[in-house]
């Protein structure tokens, strides 16, 4: 078994209907991956079936050499599988710093029986959370923020405030989902270089699911296209640019 | 010093609890009965609010762990207490509250066993299943205590009576400091920021790590067992029980002060378990109209304040960090 997530013949049915059939792509340690295709290709059903969401039909999903499949979507948190969500699902009644900090419990190794006595070892994991989270947030410009409300911040901040809640669980790989939608272009340059710059600081592999061409070509390393939860075409962005298998599934034209 | 300004509180509500206690002889019966009424129904709506609104779950059989508590509480002091307090050294203040307390604890062991029993199964899937569950849950327990034989242990519908009133200020407000501290404390950690994760995103709580399961189920049998620690302090303020007091309106009243008090805030619920249940006693002469009254004050909230009556401010909040 290699390092980093592998996919072998993964298959989900919901009913009659295939929703990803006989899907096989790994992510390497440290590589950027993208995985594009059509609207309903199957993209976020693949995202679940990593995290847990859904269990696969047939077919193995291995992250470091430890089957997936079976496992809850917290304890596969715990094994260094992190997500951010298509829609934001940021908990809004949450301060930004709770948002962060709620995360962050993953590595906790005091629980309930601690919170109840707040006793000397209490503060001082209380404070090392509370001091962890707020240099995450000052990486990401968010440390200003601390105490508003995670619904209060403007949509590019919701975005980025995912991501951070995904680092503070401490992943080896970070699964993003749509990260662009919905920004403007200079956003999405910003959110470029974070993503590239997150992947170099922590040293992450990152698979990243996205319908804006000029991200994914921008900075990924290799590409998979799946269409009708089949994958049709596998590569480096060029590669892919002129397959003709993708440009007739989903690109129109070839780029120079 | 301001690390520990929850166990100094803590420790003054005892020691307060305890004067008010030892003066109580002073106080008129009536109103002090109305105090301990509150007392008990600021832990049972405390508790409850740690399910219902900190983590989110709709829960609506807590007078069914009430119940639980109740019997189990009285059944210990009827049968077991005659033979233990001559163990702890004779009659006696120390052995009768001894014995009181651990009665207390196993009515409240009782409850957190039934708790865990009803809230595994159910707690596992998402959306309303534990309302429907606990609602039945309400009419079983109910059900099966009316259904025992008169002469067991249970009384049948009649209930039980010659419980010994042991039940005193002290212990009814020593209990709701402990209530608020536990589920105040809980809530207001890093481990309790997963309560409220839960509520707010359950699919993204998991996501994050939470183990959504354990979260529920925990905060549900925390629940359950000051229900059941209530209860024991209702059986032993009232002295005698039956299965009819611990109907469905019974589990309604204590989510009416919830929802009054604001969904999640503490303060909150303990400012609408003082409200609602003097009123519940200004309201006496009209009984037939208290329901409506409720309703009315329900309806109220819900456009003019939906919140709740205070704002949800923290019991220990964030030091500001410069």
């Amino acid at each position: 078994m290699s390092a980093g997530l592998e996919l072998k013949d993964v298959t989900i049915r919901f009913g009659g209907l295939k929703a990803v059939s006989e899907l096989s792509f790994s992510v390497a340690p440290g590589e950027l991956v993208g995985l594009i295709g059509p609207n309903g290709a199957g993209k976020t059903t693949v995202f679940n079936l990593i995290t847990g969401v859904y269990t696969p039909t047939s077919g193995q999903i291995h992250f470091e050499g430890t089957p997936v499949p079976g496992k809850k979507p917290h304890e596969i948190t715990r094994m260094g599988i992190a997500r951010t969500f298509q829609n934001i699902r940021l908990f809004s009644s949450l301060s930004v710093l709770d948002n962060v900090r709620a995360a962050m419990m993953t590595h906790l190794k005091r629980g309930i029986i601690h919170s109840l006595s707040r006793g000397p070892v209490y503060h001082r994991e209380e404070a090392s959370v509370e001091k962890e989270a707020i240099e995450l947030l000052d990486i990401f410009g968010l440390a200003d923020r601390l105490d508003a409300n995670s619904k209060s911040l403007n949509y590019g901040d919701q975005r980025r405030l995912e991501i951070v809640r995904a680092l503070a669980t401490k992943p080896k790989l970070l699964l993003l989902d749509e990260p662009a939608a919905g920004m403007n272009p200079s956003e999405k340059d910003d959110l470029m270089q974070l993503i590239r710059f997150i992947k170099e600081r922590y040293n992450l592999a990152v698979l990243l699911v996205e319908h804006d061409m000029k991200v994914v070509m921008g900075i990924c390393q290799r590409i998979a296209v799946i269409e009708y939860g089949c994958k049709i075409a596998e590569g480096s962005p060029k590669e892919i640019q002129c397959d003709p298998k993708v440009i007739e599934a989903y690109l129109g034209v070839c780029a120079e | 010093m301001k690390r520990y300004t929850a166990q100094i509180a803590l420790i003054v509500a005892l020691a307060v609890s305890l004067g008010i206690s030892c003066a109580s002889d002073s106080i008129d019966a009536y109103y002090l009965d109305i105090a301990l009424n509150v007392g008990i129904n600021i832990i049972l709506a405390v508790s409850l609010n740690l399910v219902n609104g900190h983590t989110g779950q709709f829960s609506l059989g807590h007078a069914a762990f009430m119940a639980v508590g109740a019997y189990g509480a009285s059944i210990f002091t009827l049968e077991a207490s005659q033979k233990l307090i001559p163990l702890l050294g004779g009659p006696g203040t120390f052995a009768t509250g001894t014995a009181f307390f651990i009665a207390l604890v196993i009515g409240g062991l009782c409850a957190a066993i039934c708790g865990w029993l009803v809230g595994m199964p159910s707690l596992r899937l998402r959306g309303d299943y534990l309302a429907i569950v606990t609602l039945g849950f309400n009419e079983i327990v109910r059900v099966i205590l009316q259904n025992t034989s008169g002469d067991g242990p249970f009384g049948g519908p009649l209930g039980l009576k010659g419980i010994p009133s042991h039940t005193t200020f002290f212990w009814v407000f020593a209990f709701a400091a402990v209530c608020v501290y536990v589920v105040a404390s809980m809530v207001n950690s890093t481990y309790g920021r997963g309560f409220l994760a839960v509520r707010d995103d359950e699919v993204a709580a998991g996501s994050m790590g939470i183990n959504t399961v354990r979260y529920k189920v925990t905060a549900f049998v925390t629940g359950s067992f000051f229900a059941g620690l209530a209860g024991g302090l209702y059986a032993h303020l009232r002295t005698t029980i039956s299965p009819a007091g611990f109907d469905f309106l019974k589990s309604f009243d204590v989510v009416v002060i919830v929802i009054l008090g604001g969904m999640g805030s503490t303060a909150g619920v303990i400012a609408a378990a003082i409200l609602l249940t003097v009123l519940n006693e200004f309201l006496r002469d009209f009984e037939q109209y208290r329901m409506i009254v409720f309703s009315l004050l329900l309806i109220i909230m819900m456009i003019v304040r939906p919140q709740g009556l205070l704002p949800s401010l923290p019991f220990f909040t964030r030091k500001k960090s410069a």
